[in-house]
């Protein structure tokens, strides 16, 4: 059994929202330089050199890389020999992202009730989940996520017979009609079987994946190189105003489901889609 | 075409700005988003003031990041338009000329910004901490309580942006993505 203090949960949080909301990772950094210069239309060339310069500008001057520092999402990943200690972790982790966001002069984006939308003025709660690993190692990934291109996500519950095909035409669908809103060049994140809430989360898991990232299946490798093909091929463009960058990267993930079911989600990401992680 | 220009803008030169113009603006925006729009109406719709005059005025949909100690404001991109479409039509009715946001409009934005000779401009979005280098000054004018939410008259300095679309109703979102459709 390892002993772990929630304080050093609180500690580590705080310094990955700290961080995530100004530096971009190097992935989504080094994809748009070179689409950069592959881009073929002139205004989307254009657009990229400045979406390249305000990454710069941003880790140069401490800034926010973008206003909407978003709703923070907190995935924790605790292994099952760790006994933690000290103060409730839920109430830790808040308290993370309130001393962050007030540090960082990051905005605060979170209304306490979705109708009311009275704002609770220090950006908690975030959204928490926590997943019992093996080990004695707790692994913490934040994602501060805007709004933007959250909008812009989709859930379907396909009928098995839909298969493949089906399963192609919903996200290039759910990508169309996202059309310029999310900040386009965009990150998909995509979560295909389990339940429905399960491909949510899967979509959302898969964003925090090195947009690099290949499904180890290469069935899934496979239909991962054609979504990112046909949704390039869907004119979108840099800001919306056409071209031939409209995703960075699609990341899959799957999981088993049940003989009656094919839920697939789609979550989308802005061009600086923003997420750390540590090991503690 | 790329063109600076100076506001209050009369009818003339609204119309001389094209779909596709990259213009680099410079004078007084006022910042409004959702929760404000919704208050600017239900003024409206009492008969009340709104916070600033409305007649030929630029509106740009952001909610900026709280400036740190010495600076003018944090980091201040444009926020998704789409949101604002079912406020937009009666704030161009009232006199709005200029709007400032990111992504397309629907229909009836379009056919409002034509019959009210009034543009859309598109900023480039998730670039808050580029743009935050153009505003000079900022003021908090109305709705506090809404806070990143409230309304703020910023002075800004050789904003970029791009007709997206003009007031005959060129709309650049239409027209560029089917040129790279496959």
């Amino acid at each position: 059994m390892r002993e772990v203090d929630t304080n050093l949960v609180k500690k580590t949080v705080k310094e990955l929202i700290l961080k995530a909301n100004v530096f971009l990772s190097p992935d989504i950094k080094n994809e748009l330089i070179k689409k950069e210069k592959e881009e073929k239309s002139e205004i989307g060339k254009g657009l990229l050199n400045v979406i390249n310069e305000n990454i710069e500008v941003a880790a140069s001057e401490n800034c926010p890389i973008c206003q909407d520092t978003g709703m923070c999402i907190v995935f924790l990943e605790v292994g099952q020999d760790v006994i933690f200690k000290g103060n409730y972790i839920y109430d830790e982790i808040n308290e993370a992202i309130r001393e962050a966001y007030d540090e960082g002069y990051f905005r605060k984006s979170v209304v306490g009730c979705p109708l009311r939308r009275e704002n609770t003025k220090d950006n908690t709660p975030g959204i928490i989940y926590y997943n019992i690993v093996k080990g004695d190692k707790v692994s913490i990934k934040v994602m501060p996520k805007g709004f933007g291109s959250e909008n812009c996500g989709a859930t379907k519950m396909l009928k098995p017979a839909d298969g493949y095909d089906g399963v192609i035409e919903f996200i290039l669908d759910t990508v169309k009609n996202a059309g310029s809103k999310p900040c386009p060049p965009m990150i998909i994140g995509v979560g295909i079987g389990g339940t429905m809430e399960k491909s949510a989360i899967m979509a959302k898991e898969a964003l925090l994946l090195d947009i690099n990232h290949k499904n180890t299946d290469p069935y899934y490798a496979e239909m991962e190189k054609e979504l990112y093909k046909k949704i390039n091929n869907l004119g979108i463009g840099p800001g919306g105003l056409g071209g031939t960058t409209t995703a960075l990267g699609v990341n899959i993930l799957t999981y088993p489901t049940h003989i009656a079911g094919l839920p697939v989600s789609v979550n989308i990401g802005c061009h600086v889609s923003r997420h750390t992680q540590m090991e503690i | 075409m790329e063109k600076k220009i100076t506001l209050p803008l009369n009818d003339d030169e609204i119309l001389n700005l094209n779909a596709g113009d990259k213009i680099y603006l410079t004078g007084t925006i006022y910042t409004a988003r959702d929760a404000a729009h919704k208050e600017m109406v239900e003024t409206i719709q009492k008969s009340e003031a709104l916070p600033f005059d409305i007649m030929g005025a630029c509106i740009y949909y952001a909610g900026p990041c709280p400036e740190k100690p010495g600076e003018i404001i944090g980091s201040c991109g444009p926020t998704t338009s789409a949101r604002m479409d079912k406020y937009t039509p009666l704030l161009l009715k009232k006199g709005l000329k200029l709007i400032i946001g990111k992504g397309e409009r629907n229909d009836e934005v379009e056919n409002a910004l034509k019959e009210n000779r009034a543009v859309y401009l598109a900023a480039v979005g998730g670039c808050g901490a580029l743009i935050k280098k153009c505003i000079k000054k900022s003021k908090l004018i109305a709705y506090p309580h809404l806070l990143s939410e409230a309304v703020r008259e910023l002075y800004v300095e050789d904003f970029p942006l791009i007709v997206a679309i003009d007031a005959k109703g060129n709309n650049l979102y239409k027209s560029e993505m089917k040129k790279y459709q496959k």
